[in-house]
């Protein structure tokens, strides 16, 4: 198929940036929306151009390196996939697709299709762990966890901190991102020590960079590739209300 | 590079440092006797670790925690992007909580077995010991392992082995233990003990008077050649299956940091050692960029089958029963679909060369769980494997509960890398390598849900231990400056190379050449290989090599991000490596694990072991540019162990 593509091109965080068009013809349905961009890219180098910067690792949608806006959407139109994971058989003959980065406050552009998302490590940094130093843990059958705790700390942990809630939320609201973590720790009695510190100095930390509230309208959910869910950001309100 | 075979000279015997002592004592007399650095001592001294997966970020984190100063590096803007991430079928131990006669001891021979014998017996032993201690610490680190409805951890069988000792996470066990690594490591830098530098690349290792003393490294964003300092280097920095372009690797996994310090006097041990993994989505359109694993526990309830019928083009589910050839229950009757890794790769290869295999182009076999769907529900199968299921949908457009996955080999683990003793040291001083970028523990195969288990013990339980018998005798020296002859050197050697790769203006791009290098090493040097293709093969990548230099186009410049530049630099050492794959490969002559030379197999097409001339690990040691590498035997004893013939009939 024949595609028109708008991408935004911006050198660095201070430059201003513009959406560039490219024509890609004989697109395969079978390749992915990473795919067809390396194909641009490999025309853009072998013509003399400048390739589009984007990121991208794993190509099996769990690294949550890549991530972009496609016509409108966190990782494209299709729910419940990454940008690798985006087949191009979603798309059709002749159509206009339109790519831009994250963009949300705490995410600056560091090159077109590239944010730099360090905000989140720092949330993480805060208080996402467990207090255990190596050689110190019991026998791990000597931790009973029931099943269904088990595998809904699971499905929140899923989250792969690509930041597409962050991008889908018109208050660049982190809490679907922070509540993952904090519902996966709340569910398991390894994480319920430090359960009040942890809520405190997660949110704090996510205020203090620049992230907004949540605006309860659930896109975060609607968009998230993993499909964590809008309940992980109830168990974290309750969370923090109960530390204080 | 010429490689000259026949050249290569037995130096000396390279020392392992393995303890005396009965082999279930030695990790315990070692710990017992091994030298410590005070406290006081601790924050004095200095370790870089490169890589931040499970191996990098657990050593990094325990390394926070006993008090030394830690500085980690990684080319991902976060830690949490490694391609641990990616594994997904699980991490063994031999825990026994299933009750089904498992022990360290069987862990051991599971491996040494599953290894083909090229594997050292202290090392496996030592890995399969500390496999419950990893085990214990995930799940107080918070992984959510999969339960059973008392509460307690639940388990599967994974290939070539007869126990259920893997511990799973759904599909997803990489990533939780990876993510758990990633908020230790976090806990560390809060800590203010370990200092994160992201989007750096190492690009060079600096050796001072014989000792590794530092990196070189690029900053991918500013595009800045910084030089770090350190009393001890660690290399976590993965495997070099992407050597073959299409691999299930993650795009940016790449050798560099392993070569450079390679280069700088680290052997290399048995680079030809690379395991093709049999379960993954077969190839689907030109500009593929990756080959996506099914994980290896779907042959727990899945069923390998190709028609009898050579060239058959029904739909698999118009096939009856009769007509399918489950060529692997034929054949192996005792292990069945859970043969392991290399065996089922050789057989799904052998189906297709023969003819009988399915999809567009016949290169592929059916993995089939009507049975098992049957048989269990589809709830069942959906709690086993559902994210699995619902990325083979989302990607080849079949829906596997309906109809069979197509499967395909696909290059996968890396058992060769960089030779390390017992305790993880290179035959640099000062220079560890841990995780899948040394050699050590899983021979000529590694078995399924291993991968997990060794790289985290190397991580948090065995290089923390060893480290400290080294930086023992490094207490009194000061910390490492920045401004010598050597960091002089290394930066400027990187500056130009990295000039020379910016400036040879040609046509085309470094994937073209990727993809070109990664056909030759697939066709001449992946599953099967002979001398003819491999001496074929030395010639095609000398003459893509040259063409590399002198046709490459990367755009733009050093002092910024530059995508293109990053690759080729990576691909430039690729070029170099593919010499040494071959010339490992040429040297060995016989059949093991996953190296499969086609002049050395049994009448029915199983692999031949030389144990007489090949009980040994091939270390490589560079000599120089345009020089053949000099050969060192590492002769490999088993006292232990009663070398057999690998049957899993």
């Amino acid at each position: 198929m024949n595609l028109t593509l708008k991408i935004w091109r911006q050198k660095d965080a201070k430059s201003k940036g513009k959406f560039v068009t490219y024509k890609m013809a004989d697109v395969s349905p079978e390749m992915s929306f990473l795919e067809m961009l390396d194909a641009l890219n490999k025309k853009l180098v072998e013509s003399g151009g400048d390739p589009v910067a984007f990121e991208h690792d794993c190509r099996e949608g769990i690294c949550g390196t890549c991530g972009m806006y496609i016509n409108g959407h966190p990782h494209g139109p299709v729910p419940a996939v990454t940008t690798c994971m985006l087949s191009m058989r979603y798309f059709s003959d002749g159509d206009t697709i339109t790519v831009e980065p994250w963009r949300a406050k705490p995410f600056p552009v560091i090159r077109d299709l590239i944010v730099d998302r360090s905000a989140m490590d720092k949330i993480q940094v805060a208080g996402g762990y467990i207090s255990v130093n190596t050689g110190a843990a019991p026998d791990a059958n000597s931790i009973l966890v029931p099943k269904k705790n088990a595998e809904e700390a699971f499905d929140a942990a899923a989250c792969i901190g690509c930041g597409a809630c962050v991008a889908a939320c018109k208050n660049a609201s982190a809490m679907l991102f922070v509540s993952a973590r904090i519902s996966q720790y709340a569910l398991l009695p390894q994480g319920r020590l430090e359960a009040k510190e942890r809520v405190r100095a997660m949110v704090e930390k996510m205020d203090e960079l620049g992230f907004g509230n949540c605006s309860n309208t659930g896109a975060c959910e609607a968009e998230c590739p993993k499909q964590v869910k809008l309940v992980n950001i109830a168990r974290l309100n309750r969370e923090y209300y109960k530390a204080y | 590079m010429v490689v000259q075979i026949e050249n290569t000279r037995n130096m000396e015997k390279l020392n392992a440092h393995i303890p005396d002592g009965p082999l279930a004592l030695k990790w315990t007399k070692y710990k017992a006797s091994v030298k410590l650095v005070n406290p006081a001592n601790k924050r004095k001294i200095d370790i870089i670790v490169v890589g931040t997966g499970v191996a990098g970020a657990a050593a990094a984190s325990t390394l926070g925690e006993l008090g030394y100063n830690v500085k980690t590096f990684s080319y991902h803007d976060t830690p949490r992007r490694a391609h641990s991430v990616a594994s997904q079928g699980g991490i063994n131990a031999a825990k026994n909580y299933r009750n089904d006669g498992d022990s360290v001891y069987r862990l051991f021979i599971d491996m040494i077995k599953g290894g083909d014998y090229r594997a050292r017996e202290a090392n496996v032993y030592r890995a399969a010991e500390v496999s419950n201690q990893v085990i214990d610490h995930f799940t107080a680190l918070g992984v959510p392992f999969a339960r059973d409805y008392g509460g307690t951890l639940n388990t599967r069988s994974f290939g070539g082995v007869q126990v259920s000792r893997t511990f799973y996470a759904k599909g997803q066990t990489g990533q939780q233990c990876l993510l758990a690594s990633y908020a230790s490591l976090n806990r560390q830098i809060k800590n203010g003990t370990v200092t994160m530098y992201p989007y750096r690349e190492m690009l060079d290792l600096v050796v001072i008077d014989g000792r590794a003393r530092g990196i070189i490294a690029r900053n991918m964003i500013s595009g800045e050649i910084e030089r770090h300092s350190a009393h001890a280097v660690v290399l976590a920095t993965g495997g070099y299956g992407t050597i073959f372009y299409l691999s299930t690797l993650a795009v940016n996994s790449n050798a560099t940091a392993a070569w450079k310090s390679y280069k700088k006097g680290a052997f290399f041990a048995n680079p030809s050692f690379v395991q093709i993994h049999p379960t993954s989505i077969p190839q689907m359109n030109e500009f593929q960029a990756k080959l996506t694993l099914m994980s290896e526990s779907l042959r727990n309830d899945g069923r390998i089958w190709v028609p009898k019928e050579k060239g058959d083009k029904r739909p698999p589910n118009d096939i009856p029963e009769n007509e399918r050839d489950y060529y692997l229950e034929r054949r192996y009757p005792a292990f069945g679909n859970l043969v392991p890794r290399d065996i089922a790769s050789r057989a799904a290869k052998e189906r297709c060369d023969a003819g009988y295999g399915v999809g567009p182009a016949g290169l592929s076999v059916y993995l089939d769980f009507r049975d098992a769907l049957a048989k269990q529900g589809k709830k069942a199968i959906e709690e086993k494997y559902g994210n699995l299921f619902d990325m083979y949908k989302t990607i080849t457009g079949t829906d596997p509960y309906t109809e069979p996955m197509r499967i395909y080999p696909a290059g996968h683990y890396t058992m060769g890398g960089l030779w390390v003793d017992y305790e993880l040291m290179t035959t640099i001083p000062g220079l560890y390598a841990i995780g899948e970028a040394n050699f050590a523990d899983h021979g000529a195969n590694r078995l399924g849900a291993s991968s997990l288990m060794q790289i985290a013990a190397d991580g948090y339980f065995i290089l923390p231990v060893t480290i400290n018998n080294y930086l023992a005798g490094q207490i009194k020296v000061p910390s490492i400056p920045v401004e010598g002859r050597e960091f002089d050197e290394a930066e400027k050697s990187v500056k130009e190379r990295l000039e020379k790769l910016v400036s040879i203006g040609g046509k085309q791009s470094a994937t073209s050449f990727h993809k070109r290098l990664g056909k030759i090493m697939w066709d001449y040097c992946g599953m099967s290989r002979n001398e003819k293709g491999l001496l074929k093969a030395l010639d095609l990548v000398k003459n893509l090599r040259e063409e590399f230099w002198k046709d490459l186009r990367v755009p733009g410049s050093l002092k910024e991000l530059n995508q293109e530049l990053e690759k080729a630099a990576r691909i430039a050492d690729f070029l170099e490596l593919a010499d040494l794959l071959i010339a490992d490969a040429l040297f060995r002559k016989e059949s093991c694990g996953a190296h499969f030379r086609e002049e050395y197999q049994t009448a029915d097409g199983e692999t031949l072991r030389n144990d007489a001339e090949y009980t040994c690990v091939a270390a490589w040691e560079y000599a120089g540019e345009g020089k053949a590498p000099i050969l060192h035997r590492e002769e490999l004893k088993f006292e232990e162990v009663e070398m057999k013939v690998r049957s899993y009939k």
